[in-house]
């Protein structure tokens, strides 16, 4: 059972760092759709891309672990939910290949015109795709995602009162987190007064999410009962009242100008509500299907617990680095580093024997590769392979051969047919 | 545990053929960028470390410019991987639901793969001239490094789709007793095909690059800049080239003993033979090649080196679990037609600068090299229709047919279309980004006239052919 909840504890931590990573990504979409015109607005959202794009790429791969991680532990949940949700998972999607063609073009212009078209179906797709999950969310939690192909309704499986209301609180909350974590990077750059309007903007974000919360919970009083239940009692009210704590928590934070833990605070807020419906909905993940019954075999289990395990020792370290980088500034366009030292030697010259030795290697690789029946001969042929191109690449030395002056300018080819 | 309600049965679909044309569209959009993802940093690292062992701001230029094209190519990369994952659900909850716990770790870990890259390219575009240069120059590594390991990933669960293994299938149809790493990596299918994946990444990322600076010399743009620019890859495309014929060879010799419907496919081959000849060209219909030109013997002695080999036909197994012939056969033709031109254009390059120790000069060599480009994606797309056609009607060969993994969904229609419209946006925007930036305008020459080997042969840009072409 352990092992079962572990795994399904590893989906969930996915799916609250992605909320309180990515969905804080997405909510700097939304200020910049709201951001205004003129140099404010463009200050603003200027503001908002510089502190997210060298992070969100990052921050968006949390939500294919979390998908690869429940086809992987619970494959007939996952299969369930993706049939069925087709469509506004569908609808995700389109919005998050447009956030990503947008990042790919805003590299490539700095002509405000296009920068504002760029913007502008930047934030749309900003909104959509948060609206879109969180209505999944609202349809998974609502009990309306069956077990089976494609075994619930198409539309009204996301289109009632309570997914709904999901997806305007994944809108909402995602506002709201940005707004906290912006207003501290705008920290670093305090003459623009960027805090204060980001502050503001925290304050709008919190009443509206909390608004979008009790109305939620009044629709599932009637149209989710089971949910209702969850969130009212044991584990799952624990959450709800430590996402509101945290939630005041951050506000009050944020009114005193103390970002930095406000940022803390923001995100446990977030990431308790998400507790919350994990716990309201325990042991079901649908309708009929417990954990138990949905878990993968353990010979899977385990394997998922040990590749995560590795995987985090050199993925935590490696983001912590990044963070680390950009919360410091370190990243920022304005920031200039040390200068390189460069030897003063000239550079060495390409051994002579290399494109022989590269020719023998590729000779041997070959003989093997073809003619050895056995798995050994195939795998010396492929290292004689790799070694033959790292000779071959050295003997050609491209560099050196580029830095030549083009002879045929000045002589003709020595002869034979000049290519 | 109840037997049924771990299972997902299969739907009823009318739209069958628009699902897998949704996936291979998706597929094609995202191919061309995992080649890139695999080959590409690498050369951008190569041109840096030349920066810092030399001084020559020629090459941070190069490495800079670069750097934005890989971010451009990244950003286009991460959201088509993205809806390659989502298909999986979206499209084949059967495949999913049902082996999703067979094969699913290697997506996991090609998760943490996608992490670091994503990590370490954030760190190394943003840290140009920010981080120490030799900090910097390592950040590159582990995207290197995460390119390779996450083709290994995605190509070892294809390699278990065509050659599965790892799991029992029960008396009630359910998949027990998993073995998710003899599943992935005890498969002795699939290292042929990350080898030759591998190369081909390398091939079409250095053809594709050396083919826009060919381009470019065509139209008289020669500066040390784009003669370095046009060097680096195709060299790296020309090590590849001649070493995939030798290793398209060895896959082809595995596909003949553990898939030999597809081989019989690939080759039109409807009866089995002993000493079968080898069909070039032609097309398949009423069970023979008509207009090929056959080649006696040469089919047995490439499949299993003997003049007399038996061939296995299509007629081994069922007309409902034969896959299409002539889709699979040109895909394969055209392969290895384009694979074989792209090697002698290979040889030919390193013939001269063997022999002349110099850069080609004729201007026969950049138009085959703009061709190339283009081409060796065509040679990449060829390869993969014939092993993932090749493999129907199945998609986990010999276990689980396409048909029973489709989702039930009736939306797939709508979806393919705006997919289609989307992807066709994603395509001009990332044209025209790379079009913007190879536009922009170079970075002025250094005032420190002390700085020595920078550009003999006169800037970036510079007009080095035009009076003798």
């Amino acid at each position: 059972m352990i092992l079962r909840l572990a795994v399904l504890a590893i989906a969930l931590a996915g799916l609250v760092l992605y909320t309180v990573l990515a969905g804080a990504d997405f909510g700097a979409g939304f200020w910049q759709l709201a951001a205004g015109t003129g140099e404010r607005g463009r200050d603003l959202r200027d503001h908002a891309h510089r502190s997210i794009a060298p992070v969100w790429e990052a921050n968006h791969v949390w939500l294919v672990l979390v998908i690869t991680v429940l086809w992987t532990g619970y494959p007939t949940f996952f299969g369930s939910v993706f049939s069925t949700l087709a469509v506004p998972l569908f609808l995700a999607l389109l919005g998050i290949i447009f956030r990503g063609l947008c990042y790919a073009l805003h590299t490539a212009t700095e002509d405000p015109r296009e920068r504002r078209v760029i913007d502008a179906t930047f934030s749309i797709s900003s909104i959509v795709t948060p609206f879109m999950l969180g209505a999944c969310v609202g349809a998974i939690a609502s009990g309306r995602v069956p077990v089976g192909n494609a075994a619930g309704n198409l539309f009204s499986s996301w289109t009632n009162a309570t997914s709904l209301l999901s997806g305007f609180m994944a809108v909402s909350t995602g506002a709201f987190l940005a707004a906290v974590y912006l207003a501290a990077d705008a920290r670093r750059s305090p003459g623009a007064g960027l805090d204060k309007a980001f502050r503001g903007r925290a304050f709008a974000a919190a009443v509206v999410t909390g608004a979008l919360a009790l109305a939620a919970l009044g629709v599932a009083h009637s149209d989710a009962p089971t949910l209702f239940h969850g969130l009212t009692r044991g584990l799952g009210l624990a959450a709800v009242i430590v996402s509101a704590v945290a939630a005041l928590a951050g506000i009050g934070l944020v009114a005193v100008y103390r970002f930095g833990i406000a940022r803390i605070a923001a995100a446990v807020a977030v990431a308790a509500l998400l507790c919350g419906w994990a716990a309201a909905q325990r042991p079901y993940l649908l309708p009929g299907l417990t954990v138990r019954d949905a878990a993968a075999g353990n010979g899977t289990l385990i394997a998922v617990v040990v590749a995560v395990a590795i995987g985090a020792v050199v993925l935590f370290p490696s983001l912590a680095f990044l963070f680390r980088l950009s919360l410091a500034g370190r990243l920022d366009p304005d920031r200039r580093g040390p200068r390189p030292q460069h030897p003063d030697h000239e550079d060495a010259r390409r051994p002579a024997w290399a494109g022989r030795a590269g020719l023998a290697c590729w000779v041997i690789g070959f003989v093997l590769l073809v003619f050895s029946d056995v798995d050994a001969g195939h795998v010396i042929a492929i290292i004689a392979f790799a070694v033959a191109a790292l000779l071959g690449l050295t003997a050609l030395g491209p560099d050196q051969l580029a830095a030549q002056e083009s002879p045929v300018l000045t002589v003709p080819p020595p002869e034979g047919p000049s290519f | 545990m109840p037997p049924t309600v771990s299972q997902l049965p299969p739907a009823v679909q009318a739209y069958l053929l628009e699902a897998r044309q949704m996936q291979a569209m998706s597929f094609m959009v995202h191919i061309p960028l995992v080649c890139f993802g695999i080959a590409f940093p690498a050369m951008v690292a190569f041109v840096e470390w030349r920066y810092l062992r030399t001084g020559d701001v020629l090459y941070r230029t190069l490495a800079r410019r670069w750097t934005k094209v890989m971010v451009t190519l990244f950003a286009a990369g991460v959201v088509t991987g993205t809806v390659l994952s989502f298909e999986l659900g979206l499209l084949w909850p059967g495949f999913t639901g049902n082996f999703g716990s067979v094969f699913g770790l290697g997506f996991a870990i090609e998760g943490f793969s996608f992490f670091l890259e994503a990590i370490f390219l954030g760190i190394y575009v943003y840290g140009w001239d920010r981080l120490p240069p030799r900090v910097h120059f390592v950040c590159a590594l582990p995207i290197v490094f995460a390119g390779i390991l996450g083709s290994f990933m995605v190509i070892a669960v294809n390699g278990w789709m065509n050659h599965p293994q790892g799991f029992t299938v029960d008396a009630q149809g359910r998949v027990t007793d998993i073995r998710p790493f003899q599943a992935l990596f005890g498969n002795t299918y699939f290292w042929h095909e990350l080898v030759h994946m591998y190369l081909a990444g390398n091939m079409v990322a250095g053809f594709l690059v050396a083919a826009a600076y060919a381009v470019g010399r065509l139209r008289g743009r020669w500066g040390r800049y784009e003669r370095t620019a046009f060097a680096v890859p195709l060299s790296v495309a020309a090590m590849a080239a001649p070493t995939q014929i030798i290793v398209g060879d060895w896959a082809a010799r595995d596909v003949a003993t553990e898939q030999p419907v597809k081989l019989a496919a690939i080759e039109g081959l409807s009866q089995t033979a002993n000493g079968v000849a080898e069909h070039v060209l032609g097309y398949y219909t009423d069970g023979r090649v008509e207009y090929g030109i056959a080649i006696p013997h040469l089919l047995s002695l490439l499949a299993f080196h003997s003049w007399n080999a038996t061939i296995q036909g299509l007629d081994t197994v069922p007309v409902a679990d034969q896959p299409p012939v002539n889709i699979v056969r040109f895909a394969f033709q055209t392969m290895v037609g384009v694979g074989t031109l792209l090697a002698l254009l290979a040889v030919v390059y390193m013939f001269i600068v063997w022999r002349y120790r110099r850069l080609p000069i004729t201007r026969w060599f950049f138009r085959a090299v703009a061709v190339a480009g283009p081409l060796s994606y065509l040679a990449l797309i060829g390869g993969w229709v014939t092993t993932e056609v090749g493999r129907q009607p199945w998609v986990v060969y010999d276990y689980l047919r396409t048909a029973a993994a489709v989702t039930g969904a009736t939306s797939i229609p709508v979806g393919f279309g705006l997919l289609a419209a989307a992807y066709a946006a994603l395509i001009a925007g990332t044209f025209w980004a790379l079009y913007r930036l190879a536009k922009s305008p170079m970075p002025p020459a250094p005032a420190d006239p002390a700085r020595r080997l920078l550009q003999p042969s006169g800037g970036p840009g510079a007009q080095g052919l035009t009076a003798v072409d």
